[in-house]
């Protein structure tokens, strides 16, 4: 009765089969092959590629895409056999990852003119392990067609993201989602100092319409315009830019300028190709591919920036303020620990700190437009502020190894102990927290009625 | 109907159902259990000693944020199968019901929504329905206010209830094809008609499909990681578990212990559901009547229905409209429309397409094949032997869907990269048929419950027949069983086939080759950058064409086949 869909069923089971097996019969035609795992796009790593094998026939080169934290889980998961030759990525966090499970290999590039530090900061690794290829900033930026429809002034600083004006108006990512995000969170603590630090932090994330679970995704929104002004690295601001969206970007003068690296894997089966690939990105043909306009970073090969594209900033002539001397060794430290804050603080609690930060913001609102001095409203209002911006631990206590060992995720041998759980002291932060925030919340809404 | 089903006597004893089964527990054993065993073990592990433990539940259930999390993710899931059935019945009810000139069409668009890219659908929905999209914008300029969509639980219940509502749709019209035509003529007869006759005669034995598609609906929204994170809601058990393995690491512990409350609620809801369809009896032993009566409509009432349906079209559609419209624009940034408009971008996909369509095919087609010859073999064992334990094999296959595609992703990267493919001597976790049987994995628990609800429709009288005549079990499944399942075995496929073909989360983690990538992949690599938005828009487009193809044509094997049969059957039936 129905042979008509047991034929079809059967034509289709073939067709599959046929097309499977046409699949596997790919061949490959040069010589010498590059694996490259990666977090950049397309757009980016496309143009190294072709520029690469113009000047290597020989070498065909295979990209393989992963997020930054995808990519040291592949590349960990597969060292027992491994078949990558380089890891290629922003974060320098992630290297120091890699570098720590001895999955990297030694490889010091010797192009010349190649910067080696910036401000003091080395831009590549002091054992040799990666180096840094382009140099990158954190700042922000907005949607021109969206300012002007909320009647948002610019930004220029972060303090200025805290302002009530921006209520429900910037993007940001968590710092546990992306690390390009972790080290902008890093660089205001190291900036501002930790107390400070995180208080420009939350109230700043008080006026966040959304915490993206991407870092692209921040560009993205202020692009669409789901939101007004985006925390991002400069080049998401450069290359958006450059892609013909209305936007703008500006760095406060609390940045810091962090190198987006690479490295040759240990036992990579092709060293010869992988080192090639590394000198050629050195060069100053390679460093001028930065240039592209969907590509837009900082070379760290000072002799490019003669031809560099309008907007295009020289960080080694100082029209970059830096007042940041990025500690990588403190940030690696504090790393799991500082995420794991910013989570339970900010990312699953935004709604009852939104709330803390927007009665705060109306309070002092309407107690400015009382003109009246009110002595019990303004104490009410610093408590307010003083229980929004309570940390459930210092500084000291964040840099402790011993503490931050309970964040680590892997206990390096068997016999390893560590006191306390995480998920433990997350519950424990996260009732004091949101304790804090309605409590906060009432003192300011008690002020706020006394008008 | 309703009356308890009569006890079938066991019918055999041999080796065969056995055999069956034992295949299946293989398979699932290999490519489910060892791998995901082997990451969620962390689960049960002390983090500061590694031994054995429970203290990791506890932490969990001490935990406010993750009480909260269950208690969100429970309400979403069942809110989103209540508008998700709002959205399904009339346009199953309809189309199956009453003679329309485009019924094929209607069902085939309607399911399009199953195909939502990933990363770029998120994008259109933002643009269209977002706080700024043009919905809002153009609300603001005309009423002066807006409506959040997109904004926390509720938008997820919007968003899930148009992704997912296709489920129920296609389990349902399955079934309304397969009811005895009698049943309903008796019920005529005997002086029921119009929403009586529907609501006591033809939904109660459409009941299979209704249970099969509410129960995806809500063991998928409850398990659906996508868009809670596209809406940023992060309050909710699945992103918890995925934020929290991605970003810890691999070995937190929450993340593994929140998967195993994801696998143990996700089996605990098709039990229920099971529970509800024990002691009925739905199967018809004749299949002569094809389904509902279908009759014209008068104009009055066929424009109401032409209303119903392309408003409900309307809705479910639109995010597919602005990708369309992402796809062609410029720029298109807080404005109602694009800027401008330009083909260019199609130029871009193009130049890296092929290969993504071809794998993609490859890929979904045979994962699908693989779905359905494993769900017809897990519903035959459970439903017609006396296996023992083989309510088991449905769970297990079923628990599929709670685990996370990163765990399987990993899992697989841990158990097959030391075990190198014969031939090549390259490890087998970079051969790219382990991406199929990846995909073949996660959406194996959507075409078993097609399969199983075509399988409660066909009566085991007809099999008893078959063999009395002496054919044998296997001739008698083949010939018998698997031609009466059709078009649920097709509805199968057709699912497992279309959500495999978007697939990311474990393809991502598995993808060691540009050459071996499918589109999603593709979609991902391009959204990455500013310039990639346009060209990424274009490969969801193809993506979403493609996908809707084979849907159609799917339709059209079971249309064709439904009219060859009945015109065979009146031949007969006048030589009579």
């Amino acid at each position: 009765m129905s042979n008509m869909v047991h034929k079809t069923l059967r034509h289709l089971g073939t067709g599959v089969a046929i097309a499977a097996m046409l699949a596997t019969a790919t061949a490959h035609a040069a010589d010498d092959k590059l694996v490259i795992v990666t977090s950049f796009p397309s757009d980016l790593t496309d143009v190294f590629k072709n520029a690469f094998m113009k000047e290597n026939p020989s070498i065909s080169v295979e990209v393989v895409n992963k997020s930054t934290s995808s990519g040291v889980k592949y590349l960990i998961e597969t060292a027992q056999n491994n078949q990558s030759d380089i890891f290629w990525a922003s974060a320098p966090d992630a290297f120091e990852v890699l570098k720590e499970n001895s999955l990297l290999a030694k490889y010091e590039s010797a192009v010349g003119g190649v910067a080696t530090e910036l401000n003091g900061y080395p831009i590549n690794d002091p054992d040799g392990y990666y180096s840094g290829f382009a140099l990158s900033g954190y700042g922000f930026m907005w949607n021109e067609r969206y300012m002007d429809a909320f009647k948002l002034p610019e930004p220029t600083e972060w303090e200025d993201l805290t302002k009530p004006v921006y209520n429900g108006h910037v993007g940001i990512s968590a710092p546990s989602r992306s690390g390009t995000t972790h080290l902008t969170i890093e660089t205001i603590l190291q900036g501002e100092g930790w107390e400070k630090g995180w208080q420009t932090i939350r109230d700043m994330s008080g006026n966040a319409k959304t915490i993206t679970e991407r870092s692209f995704g921040v560009p993205d929104g202020v692009n669409s315009g789901s939101f007004g002004i985006g925390i991002v690295i400069d080049f998401f601001g450069f290359s958006s830019m450059a892609s013909g969206f209305p936007v703008d970007f500006r760095y406060p003068s609390v940045t810091a300028l962090v190198p987006a690296n690479i490295g040759v894997i240990n036992n990579a089966p092709n060293n010869g190709p992988a080192q090639k690939f590394i000198d050629f990105l050195m060069s100053e043909t390679g460093q001028g591919l930065l240039f592209d306009p969907k590509i837009m970073r900082l070379p760290v090969n000072k002799s490019v920036y003669a031809n560099a594209p309008k907007g295009l900033p020289n960080p080694f002539d100082g029209s970059i303020k830096s007042e940041v001397n990025f500690d990588t060794a403190v940030s690696q430290g504090r790393y799991n620990v500082v995420n794991s804050l910013f989570d339970v603080m900010i990312t699953y609690r935004l709604e009852d700190l939104r709330a803390a930060v927007v009665a705060i913001q109306e309070a002092e609102v309407a107690l400015a437009e009382s003109g009246a001095t009110n002595a019990e409203a303004t104490k009410l209002i610093a408590d307010a502020k003083a229980l929004l911006h309570t940390l459930p631990i210092d500084e000291a206590k964040a840099n402790d190894p011993e503490f931050a060992a309970i964040f680590k995720s892997k206990r390096k041998k068997q016999t390893d102990k560590v006191e306390g759980r995480q998920a433990e002291i997350e519950q424990e932060w996260d009732n004091q927290i949101v304790q804090n925030y309605q409590k906060a919340a009432e003192l300011a809404n008690t002020a706020r009625f006394m008008f | 109907m309703s009356s308890a089903a009569i006890a079938r006597p066991v019918r055999f004893s041999s080796l065969g159902p056995y055999m069956v089964a034992g295949i299946v527990v293989l398979f699932l054993g290999a490519f489910l259990l060892v791998p995901v065993l082997k990451v969620i073990q962390v689960a049960f592990q002390d983090p500061s000693s590694g031994s054995f433990t429970m203290v990791n539940f506890q932490d969990f259930f001490n935990s406010s944020l993750f009480r909260q999390s269950f208690f969100n993710s429970v309400y979403v899931s069942g809110m989103s199968v209540v508008f998700a059935s709002a959205f399904a019945l009339p346009l199953a009810y309809f189309t199956t019901r009453f003679n329309f000139s485009g019924s094929v069409i209607i069902q085939t668009l309607a399911f399009v929504p199953l195909i939502m890219p990933p990363f770029i659908g998120a994008v259109a929905m933002q643009l269209l329905f977002g706080s700024n999209g043009s919905v809002n914008l153009l609300m603001r300029d005309w009423f002066g206010f807006d409506i959040p969509f997109m904004e926390g639980l509720n938008g997820v219940i919007f968003v899930q209830s148009i992704h997912y509502f296709p489920f129920i749709l296609i389990n349902l019209s399955a079934s309304l094809q397969n009811i005895d035509r009698s049943m309903e003529e008796a019920g005529q007869m005997l002086g029921s008609s119009g929403f009586r006759l529907f609501r006591r005669i033809v939904f109660p034995l459409a009941m299979p499909g209704y249970i099969a598609g509410a129960s995806l609906v809500f063991v998928k929204v409850f398990d659906d990681l996508g868009t809670p994170l596209l809406l940023n809601v992060n309050t909710m058990l699945a992103p918890q578990a995925y934020l929290r393995i991605s970003s810890i690491g691999i070995s937190d512990p929450m993340g593994y212990v929140i998967s195993c409350i994801l696998i143990v609620f996700s089996v605990f809801a098709m039990w229920v559901a099971f529970l509800g369809m024990r002691g009925k009896d739905y199967s018809t032993t004749q299949k002569g009547g094809g389904g509902l009566s279908k009759r014209d409509l008068r104009s009055h009432e066929a424009i109401l229905c032409y209303v119903v349906i392309f408003s409900i079209l309307g809705i479910v559609l639109a995010p597919h409209l602005g990708l369309l419209l992402l796809s062609f624009g410029s720029v298109w940034s807080f404005s109602v429309l694009p800027d401008s408009f330009t083909t260019s971008h199609y130029g871009t996909a193009f130049t890296s397409a092929w290969t993504f369509i071809k794998n993609t095919l490859i890929y979904a087609g045979l994962a699908g094949v693989i779905d359905i010859v494993l769900g017809t073999a897990i519903a035959y064992v459970v439903m017609r032997t006396n296996v023992i334990g083989r309510k088991w094999l449905d769970y297990l296959a079923v628990s599929a869907l709670a685990v996370p595609g990163v765990v399987l992703g990993i899992g697989y990267l841990r158990v097959f990269y030391g075990v190198n493919m014969p031939f090549t001597d390259q490890p087998m976790a970079t051969w790219w048929g382990i991406i199929v049987i990846a995909l073949a994995v996660r959406r194996l628990p959507y075409a078993l419950r097609s399969c199983t609800a075509a399988l409660q429709q066909v009566s085991p009288s007809l099999e008893e027949a078959s063999e009395n005549l002496g054919a044998s079990k296997f001739r008698t499944v083949r010939r018998i069983v698997v031609p009466l399942m059709a078009s649920g075995l097709v509805a199968g496929f057709v699912t497992s086939f279309s959500t495999a073909a978007v697939e990311l989360s474990a393809t991502i983690m598995l993808v060691s080759t540009e050459n071996d990538a499918p589109l999603a992949y593709g979609l991902y690599l391009f959204m990455q950058s500013a310039a990639g938005r346009g060209p990424g828009a274009a490969l969801g487009v193809m993506a979403v064409i493609i996908v809707g193809l084979a849907t159609y044509l799917s339709h059209r094997m079971v249309d064709r086949a439904r009219q060859q049969r009945s015109s065979m059957e009146q031949a007969t039936g006048d030589v009579a």
